[in-house]
């Protein structure tokens, strides 16, 4: 807990400053001190990050729960096919979302956690799902298992296939809800992240039509997130875009949210997977 | 082939919709596909992913409808316009001390906030006002001096209501969403925000 908290106290302020340089200084017109100020920020905070990111804890935590035998088949998760083959982890995730033959569906990769829980340790789907979030003292499963399976996928290149008929219905249907306007405030995904440079509030929002905008967005996330305290996966990151667009709940790993995340990965394609990432 | 040659021709030209056949299947398998996937929680209920004529208009022509028919910009826009209410006692002016409150406030209409809870204005979200608060968005205009710039007479009064109230009468598929047409903020609420844009004391015009 302490660890947290001055974590994020300090970091606050530099993933800031990192985010939106110029939100830093006094004004549009900031002095060469301020502008100094706003670097030695960058510079710290990039130590900070090379001194680890709170992240590694949960993948250490994921790293464990995969190979311990779980669930009423006491089984661990190392007979997963996370698309390159059973127990295949090294570099899985910057291949997914894809097609999975023997669920007949895409699936991200939360959605496969789920499917591997639910048919290599026997679990119930619905108690699996029921929780998938991590706040306060409670910590989530599935995303400790993100942490350690994405953290295996740093450096790879991000290349999830298009070539199956539902992977590339999957990636259709996600473009399409990245454009759907409704809702109290008739917002879309698009309203926030069709344009450069924008920002709400500092926070700047990356442009997710544009592969450079996209890639820098979904490169970095899952990730840690020092306001919260908490590792995020991307499923929570999408879930609270919505909560935020003011649209009801979107189900965990659910078809339409796996889409809007196909859309974003083959907009990513190409780019290096750098995550787990650290967000404000 | 004539026909569609035609057809890729208006539509290049922004003559006319561009929307095909199969994109009106593809939107109702979208539709069917989020009443499924999604589920209420809170104050958000299932009826906010149903499009109104605006939302549908400008999801579909990608916020760019055309001029004429019953999804164009001009009908709509129209129907937007008759559908404010502008205040019985005709004043446009509260208080912008009151407003800049509710400009700093981005609570409402989430499903983690409460029913019934009075919502915030959101406007520092996306707009510059008053110079000193620095933490403000950039998905609309800047309205540093915005009754500076513009004068404080009663057609500015009336337009700044009106915008506030319902943004898409006046431009259809802006970003802005419509806090009075929505509910999202009372008429006293909208009086506020409109001095803080065009009191002469307000900070945003200092």
């Amino acid at each position: 807990m302490r660890f947290r908290r001055v974590i994020g106290q300090s970091l606050m302020a530099a993933l800031l400053c990192a985010a939106v340089p110029l939100a830093c200084a006094q004004d549009g017109a900031a002095t060469k001190e301020e502008k100094d100020a706003t670097i030695q920020e960058i510079e710290r905070y990039r130590e900070m990050i090379a001194d680890g990111n709170p992240a590694e804890l949960y993948e250490l935590r994921g790293e464990e729960m995969w190979k311990t035998p779980r669930g009423p088949k006491k089984a661990t998760l190392q007979g997963c096919d996370l698309g390159l083959g059973p127990g295949v982890v090294k570099g899985a995730y910057a291949k997914l979302p894809r097609f999975f033959a023997d669920t007949g569906k895409v699936q991200d990769l939360e959605s496969r956690l789920v499917s591997c829980m639910v048919n290599l340790q026997g679990m119930n789907e619905a108690e699996v799902i029921a929780r998938p979030f991590g706040q306060d003292a409670y910590k989530s499963d599935l995303e400790a298992l993100v942490a350690y399976v994405v953290g295996q996928s740093k450096g790879v290149t991000i290349a999830p296939p298009l070539e199956h008929a539902k992977e590339k219905e999957a990636y259709a249907l996600g473009k399409r809800m990245f454009l759907y306007r409704a809702g109290p405030y008739d917002f879309s995904c698009a309203t926030c992240h069709s344009e450069n440079g924008r920002r709400i509030r500092l926070q700047d929002l990356p442009n997710l039509t544009t592969h450079i905008g996209a890639s820098r967005a979904y490169a970095t996330w899952p990730a840690y997130r020092v306001s919260q305290g908490e590792f995020r996966s991307m499923q929570w990151r999408m879930n609270d875009c919505f909560r935020q667009q003011r649209f009801p709940e979107p189900g965990y790993g659910s078809e339409v949210v796996t889409a809007l995340i196909s859309y974003l990965a083959q907009m990513a394609s190409g780019s290096p997977y750098e995550g787990p990432g650290i967000k404000r | 082939m004539k026909r569609h040659a035609l057809a890729a021709l208006l539509c290049g030209l922004g003559l006319a919709g561009c929307a095909t056949m199969d994109d009106g299947a593809a939107e109702k398998r979208l539709v069917e596909i989020l009443k499924r996937d999604f589920h209420e929680k809170g104050i958000a209920k299932l009826d906010r992913l149903d499009q109104d004529a605006v939302q549908q208009s400008c999801t579909k022509f990608n916020n760019n409808p055309p001029h004429g028919g019953p999804g164009g910009i001009d009908r709509l826009e129209a129907e937007q316009m008759a559908a404010i209410k502008w205040p019985a006692d005709g004043k446009f002016i509260g208080d912008w001390k009151n407003g800049e409150k509710l400009a700093q406030d981005g609570r409402g209409m989430t499903w983690t906030d409460k029913a019934g809870a009075p919502a915030g204005g959101n406007c520092y979200n996306c707009h510059q006002l008053a110079p000193k608060e620095l933490s403000f968005g950039t998905i609309g205009p800047s309205l540093y001096h915005y009754g500076k710039s513009r004068g404080n007479s009663p057609e500015v009064q009336k337009y700044t209501f009106g915008k506030i109230f319902n943004a898409k009468a006046y431009n259809l598929c802006t970003n802005m969403p419509r806090f009075g047409y929505h509910g999202v903020l009372t008429e006293a609420q909208i009086k506020d925000l409109v001095a803080l844009l065009l009191d002469p004391a307000s900070p945003v015009n200092n």
